[in-house]
């Protein structure tokens, strides 16, 4: 589904990554582990094509197109979602014309006919409930005066609108009290399908308790240095990155 | 970089947009010589058969605008306009008169076709009758006879003058005087068409009733003149739409809008302005300087503008309330979008003269380009308006970093039990908001138009349902090409 080959990116001129190599395959669950400033957010976002990082050398491809020629847009089109570590709020737009946008850009884009609005309305509010998010979501405005938790449930709510087939938790845990956490470790779970991956990204075991990823992958300086199974969770928690660092 | 500069490319190639209206009609005009003097305003008033009383207030109106000079107070970089090179009257309709059969050239249907306003009544938008102005004449008026069976006048102001000639005389230059300042004098003396509309006592307007100005011919201005009456206990919605074909020149258009509010009647006026802005580069456009007043003049009566400008070189306006009734209530929404090399200078006056009266003002400024949007507006209580209440809150949206936000807020309170309370902020569309909704798969000219039409939705929130959808579509169009 998604391979990345030797990557390397800077922001405002900065070396951030320096030869990542990944892949990630149709049905797996993947997260990356690292300390701050380790490069994980800077991963995420060049993947989504977020336009403030350059990509230097190496290429991404998904299902076998190359990513990085497409527009932020075009990549959401093709499946991928973000959850972004830090919501922004959009004054003025309600998440039902946020969300019918979003929809109908994603349809017109696959030759679609944009969804009717009995059809749009029944989906929102069955999918709000996966986040146990209430009924007054649907006007008010995008992420405007959510709460910490609250904007990390919406997150989860947009993904479960937009069934992307690859989706990116980029510290979804982060500012998260357990039940919150629970909530949209659950809900995430829910929306799983045989077919869909994800690359969560985390300092903590917490969140991967719930999520059960396949492989981890520890993030130290720009590089991966270290991929492995569920334990390496455990190492981390137990014996902190240090020891990953001699390996590197 | 390289994803940031294919966002800019992509928004550079719809710099250049359309102006959907800037089509001309090629139809026979009759157009008066170019220049202003007394036998012009002879001419005009002679043209539209008009009694002589209305000559005289002409005449009154030119000679003492030939006393006046052109004022330049406004935060606007004004041309020069040069009045002797302004034809004053054009009249498309004159093939119509000479060939007496009374039916309107169906060129003149197709151009209003065109523009969405059919003249058809069986094509019309249920609900709205239309008086459709092109340059100094009113083509058609829909809907008379079923309005007249309510008592509701709804004609050109040329009709009126001589059908309804007492009411006209009563009402014509008593809240807007012709000595109110330059281009009221100038619109005096050379006014042309535009609406009249009475309500007659007690009387709900069943329809929307909507004006829709054009100005087709090259050379000219467009001076018209709206009057509305609301007698007691009546209500009237009111619509006015504009749009002229794109020219190299400048054109100016100097209008009067006057509104008689009487006891518990409550009117509400909206405008959609979308004359030619000009283009990228700053040359043409419309010069849109209008004088409109409410006078509240009952108690408990009911006045709100709601205006949505997006077109014009130059807009410079204040559609203004006073107050006098006790207990009367007026409200101000506007949303001033400028772009490329447009300049506002726009907002309110809001004069308290009665007892407990009060007002409300939310003005939306969105700034794009090289362009200028200024809010100005006072809020006067005068010394008998006990308790009287004003709220006004100003935001101004910037997009980009070489356009101009500014705001001035006049307050002039002589009444120590008045509550007057003032906000404004400014902000900006941030490169987060944007990428969060390219993320989203909202590609960057509809995520514009997205978080620009939550920003105003407090004021198109008051439009009538169809004017508010195609609002919400011009702010979109407005501003292509305005992020990069």
């Amino acid at each position: 589904m998604l391979e990345i080959r030797n990557l390397y990116a800077s922001i405002n001129g900065k070396e951030i990554l320096k030869g990542i190599n990944l892949t990630i395959k149709d049905g797996e669950v993947h997260a990356l582990m690292g300390q701050n400033g380790a490069g994980k957010s800077t991963l995420s976002n060049i993947i989504v094509g977020h336009p403030a990082y350059e990509v230097t050398q190496g290429s991404i491809t998904f299902n076998g197109k190359d990513l990085l020629s497409m527009s932020p847009e075009e990549r959401a089109h093709e499946g991928i979602f973000l959850s972004f570590q830090q919501p922004v709020e959009i004054p003025g737009v309600s998440m039902n014309n946020f969300m019918r946008a979003a929809l109908n850009a994603k349809r017109k884009a696959q030759g679609l006919e944009p969804i009717p609005a009995t059809e749009f309305l029944k989906l929102m509010r069955e999918r709000r409930k996966i986040v146990e998010l209430d009924n007054k979501l649907a006007n008010r405005s995008v992420n405007e005066g959510f709460s910490g938790g609250e904007k990390k449930r919406n997150e989860i709510f947009q993904m479960a609108m937009l069934e992307p087939t690859f989706a990116i938790l980029d510290e979804t845990d982060s500012g998260l009290d357990v039940d919150a956490l629970r909530i949209v470790a659950e809900g995430f779970n829910k929306l799983r399908k045989p077919e869909t991956s994800a690359l969560v990204i985390t300092h903590y075991q917490r969140l991967l308790d719930y999520l059960k990823p396949d492989i981890i992958h520890v993030l130290i300086g720009g590089q991966i240095v270290h991929t492995g199974g569920p334990e390496v969770a455990t190492m981390i928690e137990e014996a902190g990155f240090d020891q990953f660092i001699q390996e590197a | 970089m390289e994803e940031k500069n294919n966002g800019m490319d992509i928004v550079r190639e719809i710099a250049d947009k359309k102006y959907e209206y800037g089509f001309t009609t090629d139809v026979h005009t009759d157009i008066i010589e170019k220049g202003l003097n007394e036998d012009v305003v002879r001419l005009i008033s002679e043209k539209k058969g008009e009694p002589e009383w209305l000559l005289e207030f002409r005449l009154k109106a030119f000679r003492y605008w030939q006393t006046l000079k052109e004022p330049t107070w406004g935060h606007l970089n004004m041309p020069p306009i040069d009045y002797q090179d302004i034809s004053y009257y054009a009249d498309p309709t004159a093939q119509k008169k000479s060939n007496s059969s009374g039916e309107i050239d169906p060129e003149l249907m197709k151009t209003f076709d065109k523009l969405g306003i059919p003249l058809e009544e069986r094509l019309a938008l249920s609900g709205m009758a239309v008086d459709a102005v092109m340059d100094s004449v009113s083509v058609k008026t829909t809907f008379r006879e079923r309005l007249k069976e309510k008592g509701i006048i709804f004609c050109s102001i040329t009709e009126a003058v001589h059908e309804h000639p007492d009411l006209v005389r009563q009402y014509l230059g008593s809240v807007v005087p012709y000595r109110d300042n330059f281009f009221a004098a100038l619109n005096s003396a050379v006014f042309s068409d535009g609406s009249f509309v009475y309500i007659p006592k007690g009387v709900h307007c069943p329809m929307e009733l909507s004006t829709y100005f054009r100005i087709n011919a090259r050379g000219t201005g467009q001076f018209e003149r709206t009057l509305i009456v609301a007698d007691d206990d009546s209500y009237v919605s009111y619509l006015e739409g504009c749009t002229a074909p794109m020219r190299d020149e400048n054109q100016l258009h100097a209008a009067i809008v006057e509104i008689v509010v009487m006891e518990r009647a409550e009117v509400k006026y909206s405008t959609v302005q979308n004359w030619y802005p000009g283009d990228k580069d700053g040359k043409g456009g419309v010069l849109n300087l209008v004088t409109k007043r409410g006078h509240l003049r009952g108690a408990n009566s009911r006045l709100s503008w709601t205006q949505v400008e997006t077109g014009s070189a130059i807009t410079w306006k204040y559609p203004s309330c006073v107050l006098s009734g006790d207990g009367s209530q007026a409200e101000f929404y506007s949303v001033a979008l400028t772009n490329n090399h447009q300049q506002a200078d726009t907002g309110t006056k809001m004069i308290h003269l009665g007892k407990d009266t009060k007002s409300t003002i939310i003005s939306k400024g969105i700034s794009a380009g090289r362009s200028q949007n200024t809010y100005r507006g006072l809020v006067k209580v005068g010394k008998h308006a006990d308790g009287a209440r004003n709220y006004s809150s100003c935001d101004s949206l910037l997009l980009g970093s070489q356009c101009g936000a500014h705001t001035f807020p006049y307050m002039d309170v002589q009444n120590p039990t008045a509550v007057v309370e003032h906000e404004a902020t400014t902000s900006k569309i941030s490169e987060d908001q944007l990428f969060y909704c390219n993320q989203r798969g909202i590609p960057l000219e509809d995520a514009v138009g997205l978080i620009v039409n939550g920003y105003a939705k407090d004021v198109l929130n008051k439009l009538p349902m169809e004017f508010a959808v195609e609002a919400q579509k011009l702010l979109g169009v407005s501003l292509e090409g305005a992020v990069g």
